[in-house]
């Protein structure tokens, strides 16, 4: 076992809020710098520039987990972090399904494909931004489908939190952990896990909260497990 | 003025809780955020609202809401309903959008404030 330094929410310059320096190869340049040992890719809704991170990570030696930050019909933020690539994208297929609307770059910004040597290879003409129709338990029942992990968001935050759209963090969904950015709000159940990580969309956010799992490798079958608390994996504090 | 005559006068359609339509109705609140509701909404409001969730029924039980009202077509989730009926809260629902319903609820009398 060994402590993992993870930062689990990072976006890159595919999420239209995302500043354009927050590509592939930079993110993961700084993710290092800031002596991170795993970040997860988890952009709105979308995660066709993980790939190119993954990439740029084995290169710079950095690992690099595939997510996406899915918006629930009651625009719940959940993060959704997967054991592989396939995994990934048939996530994002579903999610896909479920989302209408174009992106008007002007208004909420740009949606940047980037290759793992950070050039621009296209744009992303979807509205990622927006709410999918997925309810919250099947945005969790979808995350869970594919293997991965489903995190609330931001629970703290007074936007888009499950607490802010919904008052309480409902019994029985069956989230893996929460989010927490700066304070764990009245009302988390005990046994639900804190995760603490940036939600960057500027390269000078990334790491600056993390999390410490006591984990054999940085995989997200052992982040769970760690979240779990089982098999002498666990969250250090 | 109590639900089941706003109901009628406003042609809302009753989903669950025919047995609660004779409470008094005292006010009204408009929101889509719960936690808003949770600490705003006054009890024996009649909640305006286009959230479906089975959080809806929970917080007006909590809060001793009149009852909700689902605007622009949006049909309770099957949890929310099965939820509704055991806490006994009223579902109605609505084509109108909240700002039109809102606003002939007002023309019946309803006000959002207290004094």
């Amino acid at each position: 076992m060994k402590e993992v330094w993870a930062d689990l929410h990072i976006h890159t310059c595919l999420s239209p809020c995302a500043e354009r320096e927050m590509s592939p190869p930079a993110i993961v340049k700084v993710g290092r710098e800031r002596g991170l040992h795993l970040i997860a890719i988890c952009d709105h809704n979308s995660a066709e520039n993980v790939a190119a991170t993954v990439r740029a990570g084995e290169r710079a030696g950095l690992a690099v987990l595939g997510g996406m930050e899915i918006t629930s019909r009651e625009e719940v933020h959940v993060l959704g972090i997967f054991p592989d690539d396939q995994a990934c994208r048939s996530a994002q297929e579903v999610v896909y399904a479920h989302l209408g609307g174009r992106n008007d770059p002007e208004t909420f910004g740009e949606q940047v494909l980037a290759n793992e040597r950070g050039e621009a290879v296209g744009r992303n003409d979807r509205l990622l931004i927006g709410a999918s129709g997925l309810s919250l338990e099947e945005v969790i029942g979808t995350i869970h489908r594919f293997g991965g992990l489903a995190i609330a968001a931001h629970v703290d935050r007074p936007s888009f939190s499950v607490i802010s759209q919904l008052g309480f963090i409902p019994r029985g969904l069956g989230l893996d952990g929460v989010e927490v950015c700066s304070e764990k709000p009245p009302g988390v159940p005990e046994d639900l896990p804190v995760v603490r990580s940036s939600d960057a969309h500027r390269l000078e956010e990334i790491g600056s909260r993390r999390t410490g799992f006591l984990v054999a490798r940085p995989t997200a079958p052992e982040i769970g497990m760690a979240l779990r608390g089982i098999e002498g994996r666990r969250i250090v504090t | 003025m109590n639900l089941s005559e706003i109901a009628r006068k406003l042609g809302l359609e009753v989903r669950v809780g025919q047995d609660a339509l004779t409470a008094e109705v005292r006010g009204g609140y408009a929101s889509d955020l719960l936690s808003d509701v949770l600490a705003h909404a006054q009890e024996g409001d009649l909640w305006v609202t286009l959230q479906t969730h089975l959080n809806t029924v929970a917080v007006a039980s909590m809060k001793g809401l009149a009852g909700i009202v689902l605007v622009n077509g949006r049909e309770p989730q099957a949890d929310t309903l099965e939820k509704a009926e055991t806490e006994n809260v009223p579902i109605l629902v609505s084509p109108l959008p909240a700002f039109e319903l809102i606003g002939r609820l007002y023309g019946l009398g309803l006000s959002g404030m207290r004094t």
